[in-house]
This record gives structure tokens, C-alpha cells and sequence, in this order.
């Protein structure tokens, strides 16, 4: 249960360095930290304490199998979606550093020409 | 089986990385071969009209353990949208990109974002759909960032951030999804969520799922990226973007899953109205003071999308049918009008409203057709918009839904009248200084507007062959709600 409740507290912390912070470096991090609590919730969907790899072995009975074998999905899930978040984030900086190269400035509330 | 279905994701994402290779050897390679891809994608769409639903699975796996693709109305109807459109903004684009450089790079975008909205519609299980959906939102990103400038980059940098946060949210709900139903398959998900009793752990994965596609579909509380983004885009993805990526990204995914995988209760459905209500008039009131032509455009786009999400949300077979009509109406008039604000600041290298008159004498056929999509999207029989609005108000009515009805009648005139002034100042009145000397767009320019503003007086015109060809099969695919689950698994 503290394991999903660290989560949350992960996924908010990334949700208010979002909001709160002017930094656009900083609401990058604040983004990739809450798609890692995503991943990281995803992880303990598929989670059993004391599991094994789901390779069924050699002399080892299927209800064994199923009572001891982590769910494999959601670790194929989460590697899908890291990849997906390396492209995002490449994105997000790569944009980052040319923001930087107009405006001089990482300020959120100095890059301000579009309004109304 | 149907073996054309994959070819939908196949050719355009094998295009764009042909494009990339190819165009180190010819740099003029992309608009030749995006052109040919997207003629085959309305080929393969219009070879799906009248088709059966079918589906296809990847490996030949059964559903649930294996990969499907579905095929139904309402993804006909989609792909049809989708292809069309693409088709017309790559002609348009051939021309307008020679203002860009780095164009090879603009085809081999484009492509994959029509590829990942294929694949939104076709797939048929909630990973793949959030796979496709951020390959389409990755290159709308890029592409929203093409010209590189100030507002280009600021635009793409909310709009990446926002839209982030709300693929963030999807995840999430998946994963709850997932670890309530223990499959990823929608129809199995279906099947598992009809024998449950009332969860809340459901409703907050729709809630989650409300957030994140209402954030890709601009509804009014998810809205201020929108207008935005869609106006630094170049013009042809603005119409792509405001024409077909907010419907298929946003409301047909909101719609396939609050139909067909958790069921509409009337608590969703009146969340839904709200939404839409608010849509039509945040976005309609915000429309009225701009100056900004594409800006203008890209509220309206809001307040459009709100009469769709309201009817949709309604759930009779009427107020379904109004929506899907306006849903693709709105496709046709909206890409028509940003393609005709591209071609007018081709003309004039100019956005601003005030700067602006007396067009007509210099680009008669731009105008006429911008003309056109004005009189439509305001709701002037007979064409199209206005018998797609008259539905949904029936609709609304015959549901006793009085306020909502009023608000869309309301919102109507509005629209009219902010429209009624981009004519005056695009079109009448003294042509100022610098554009006396404004000339024509090029031909293949015109083509696309045309043809858009041709589709619009036909559709209006010829609604009875349209509904039955494709529009009643799509309204049906949403109204049998869960049988959905016998479709997959049945065929």
C-alpha cells in the first residue's frame, strides 16, 4: 500500500513542479517525472513479492507457475512507453534550446507573445 | 479478415521513412510520393463504404491474447474524413511549402501523423491506441514548430506540455484499466467492465480518460493550447490539425470508449453536455474580438467542436447522427477555411483582419471559395453546416434538452456574426496600400479549395446518399453500444 501511496506522491510532485515552476528546463522535469510515476504504477500493477520470471521451467507445475510468475505485460508496456517518453523528451529539449536561441531566456513568463 | 485494413498504417509510416531515405538521393521526392500515398489511402477508404465490419489480427492471433484491428462505420466514416483531407492539404501543400525550407522533412511528418490517426481509429485495444495517438501527437508537435520562430516555438512548447500531461493521464488510465480487468483488448475490457456491478475505480479511469481526450479534442476547460497552436502550424497542418487531429485523436476515441467499452450512463452523458456547451460558447465568445484570421479560426474550431461533442454525448440515434454530420462537416469547411487563410496570406504576407480588404478583385477564386466555407460553417442552407446544426438542435429539443438548444441556437448566430465580419473586412472595401498589387495563388493551390468548397455545397445538397452510404452505419456502430464485444469476437 506505501509503495502506491509514494506513486501518488510522485506523480503530484511532478504534476506541481509543472504548475508552480517558471523554469521551462524545470516543467520538462516535471513532466518526465510524472510519466516515470506512471511507468513506476504500471510496474506494480504486474508486481507479486517474491516472484519469478514468467519462464516456465522445466518441472514446474502450472498452477506453481501462475501463483509465483509476474504479470510480463506491463513490463513489456512500460518499455513501450519509456521509449515513447525518450521521443517526447528529445522533443521537449530540442525545442527547449531553440526557445533559448530566440527569447535569450528560460523564463516561462518572459515567453509571452501569444496572448488573448 | 481484411486484409486492406493494415495497409492503412503501413503505407503512410513506410512513406515517410521512404521520403527520409529517398530525398538525400532527390530532393523533390516527398510531394510525389505523399501525393500517391494519400490517393491510395481514399482509394482504400472508399473500397471500405458498404463493407461489413470486419477486423484483422496481427499474427493471426485471436483476440484477446492477440493484436486486432477493427473495422466499423465509424471508423470508415473516420478514415474516409482522415484521407480526404490529407489528400487535399498535400495537394495545397506541393506549392505553399516552397515558403519552408527542409520540405522532405515537412512529407515525411505529415505521413506519420496520418499514419498514427489510422492507426487511432483502426486499433482495437487500449495500448495500441496510446501508442498511435502519441505517434500522431509527436510529429503535431513538430510540425505545429516548423517554421521556427518565436510563435511557432512557444505555441509547440504549450502544446507539448499540455498535451503531455494529458497523454500522461491516459497511461494512467490504462494502467487502472488494465490492473482492474487484466486485458488491454477493448471488447474483452468491455466484456469484463458489463459484469462488474458499479466501480469507482471505472469511473475514475472514464474521468481520467474524459481529461485526457477532451485535452486532445480542445473541449472548453482543456482548451488554451488550441488556439495557439493551430494557427502557428503552417496551413495545411492547421487544417489537418483543426480539420481531422482533434476528432480522430480526441472525439472518436472519447466516443468509441464511452460507447462501446464502459457504456454511457446518463451521469457521462450529461458531463459530456456540459462539455459541450461550454465548448460552443467559451470558444464562440472568444472568437468574436479577434484580429488574427487563423486565431479567429482556431476558436471557432472550439465552439464547432462543442456542437459535435453535444450531440454525440445526447445518445439518441438522431442527436448520434447530427454530430457524426457535423463532425465531418466541420472537417470539410474547417480545412477548407485554413487552407483559404493560408492561400490569403500567401496573397498578402499578412494574418491581421485590419489590414486586410477589398480581396475579392484580386483573388477571385480564393475568395469565393473561403465564401463558401464562411456561409457554411455560419449555418446557411443549403449547405452542409447548416442541416448538421439543424439536426443537432432537433435533437437536443425532442431530448427536452430547452437550455442546451438555445445555447446552440444562440451560439449559431454567433458564429454568423463574427463571420459576417471577416467578410466585410477580408473581402469588401477599399483595398489598402501595400495590396493592390496581390495576385492569384497558384493552381494546385486552388485545386484544394475548390474541390472542399464543392464538397460542401455537395454534401449539403446530397445528404439523403451520404447518410445512407455513411453516415447510419457509423451512427449504429456507436448506438449498439457494448455489442461491439460480439464484433471482435464473434467474426
Amino acid at each position: 500500500m506505501i509503495v502506491y501511496l509514494l506513486t501518488t506522491f510522485l506523480f503530484v510532485l511532478g504534476l506541481y513542479c509543472l504548475v508552480a515552476k517558471k523554469n521551462i528546463i524545470k516543467k520538462v522535469v516535471g513532466v518526465i517525472t510524472m510519466e516515470y510515476a506512471v511507468n513506476l504504477f504500471l510496474i506494480l500493477v504486474g508486481y507479486k513479492q517474491g516472484g519469478i520470471a514468467p519462464i516456465l521451467s522445466k518441472g514446474m507445475s502450472k498452477t506453481e507457475f501462475v501463483a509465483h510468475a509476474v504479470d510480463p505485460l506491463p513490463q513489456a508496456l512500460v518499455l513501450t512507453s519509456i521509449v515513447i517518453g525518450l521521443g517526447t523528451t528529445a522533443l521537449m529539449v530540442a525545442l527547449c534550446i531553440r526557445l533559448y536561441e530566440r527569447y535569450g531566456t528560460f523564463d516561462m513568463t518572459e515567453i509571452r507573445r501569444l496572448r488573448g | 479478415m481484411n486484409p486492406v485494413l493494415p495497409l492503412f498504417i503501413a503505407v503512410p509510416l513506410g512513406t515517410a521513412f521512404l521520403i527520409l531515405i529517398l530525398a538525400k538521393l532527390w530532393r523533390r521526392i516527398g510531394s510525389p510520393l505523399a501525393f500517391l500515398a494519400t490517393l491510395c489511402l481514399v482509394i482504400f477508404a472508399i473500397s471500405l463504404i458498404g463493407r461489413q465490419p470486419g477486423i484483422y489480427r496481427m499474427g493471426n492471433w485471436a483476440p484477446p491474447w492477440g493484436i486486432v484491428l477493427v473495422s466499423d462505420g465509424l471508423s470508415t466514416l473516420l478514415l474516409l474524413t482522415i484521407s480526404i483531407i490529407a489528400f487535399l492539404a498535400i495537394i495545397f501543400s506541393v506549392r505553399y511549402m516552397d515558403r519552408y525550407t527542409s520540405k522532405p522533412k515537412f512529407f515525411a511528418l505529415f505521413m506519420l501523423m496520418v499514419g498514427g490517426m489510422n492507426g487511432v481509429v483502426l486499433t482495437g485495444d487500449f495500448f495500441n491506441l496510446f501508442v498511435f495517438l502519441e505517434i500522431a501527437s509527436l510529429a503535431s508537435y513538430a510540425l505545429v514548430a516548423f517554421g521556427c520562430e518565436h510563435e511557432e516555438l512557444e505555441a509547440s512548447f504549450k502544446y507539448l506540455i499540455l498535451s503531455g500531461v494529458a497523454s500522461t493521464f491516459l497511461l494512467l488510465g490504462i494502467a487502472i484499466t488494465y490492473s482492474l480487468t487484466g486485458s488491454l483488448n477493448m471488447a474483452d475490457v468491455a466484456r469484463t467492465v458489463g459484469q462488474m456491478t458499479s466501480n469507482s475505480a471505472v469511473l475514475f479511469a472514464t474521468a481520467l480518460f474524459i481529461m485526457g481526450f477532451g485535452l486532445k479534442a480542445a473541449l472548453v476547460p482543456f482548451h488554451p493550447w488550441l488556439p495557439d497552436a493551430h494557427p502557428a502550424a503552417p496551413a495545411p497542418i492547421s487544417a489537418m490539425l483543426s480539420g481531422v487531429l482533434i476528432k480522430a485523436l480526441g472525439v472518436y476515441t472519447l466516443m468509441r470508449l464511452i460507447f462501446n467499452v464502459f457504456g454511457l450512463s446518463p451521469f457521462i452523458s450529461s458531463v459530456l453536455m456540459v462539455l459541450g456547451g461550454l465548448s460552443m460558447v467559451v470558444g464562440g465568445l472568444l472568437a468574436i474580438g479577434q484580429d488574427d484570421l487563423k486565431r479567429l479560426l482556431a476558436y471557432s474550431s472550439i465552439s464547432q467542436i462543442g456542437y459535435v461533442v453535444a450531440g454525440i454525448a445526447l445518445g439518441t440515434p438522431l442527436g448520434i447522427l447530427g454530430g457524426l454530420f457535423h463532425l465531418i462537416n466541420h472537417a470539410t469547411f474547417k480545412s477548407l477555411l485554413f487552407l483559404s487563410s493560408g492561400a490569403i496570406e500567401y496573397g498578402t504576407e499578412t494574418r491581421k483582419l485590419s489590414r486586410m480588404g477589398g480581396l475579392s478583385r484580386n483573388m477571385p477564386v480564393s475568395t469565393t471559395s473561403a465564401a463558401v466555407g464562411f456561409l457554411s460553417i455560419s449555418g446557411i442552407p443549403p449547405l452542409n453546416g447548416f442541416w448538421s446544426k439543424l439536426i443537432i438542435v432537433i435533437a437536443l429539443i425532442q431530448a427536452k434538452q430547452y437550455i442546451l438548444a438555445t445555447v446552440a441556437v444562440l451560439v449559431s448566430f454567433l458564429t454568423i456574426l463574427y463571420f459576417m465580419r471577416v467578410q466585410r473586412n477580408l473581402f469588401f472595401g477599399d483595398v489598402p496600400a501595400g495590396l493592390s498589387k496581390t495576385k492569384e495563388v497558384p493552381y494546385l493551390m486552388r485545386v484544394s479549395l475548390v474541390v472542399l468548397a464543392l464538397m460542401c455545397l455537395a454534401m449539403g445538397l446530397f445528404y439523403p446518399y451520404l447518410s445512407g452510404a455513411i453516415l447510419d452505419p457509423a451512427r449504429d456502430a456507436l448506438l449498439e453500444g457494448t455489442a461491439y464485444i460480439q464484433k471482435v469476437f464473434g467474426i
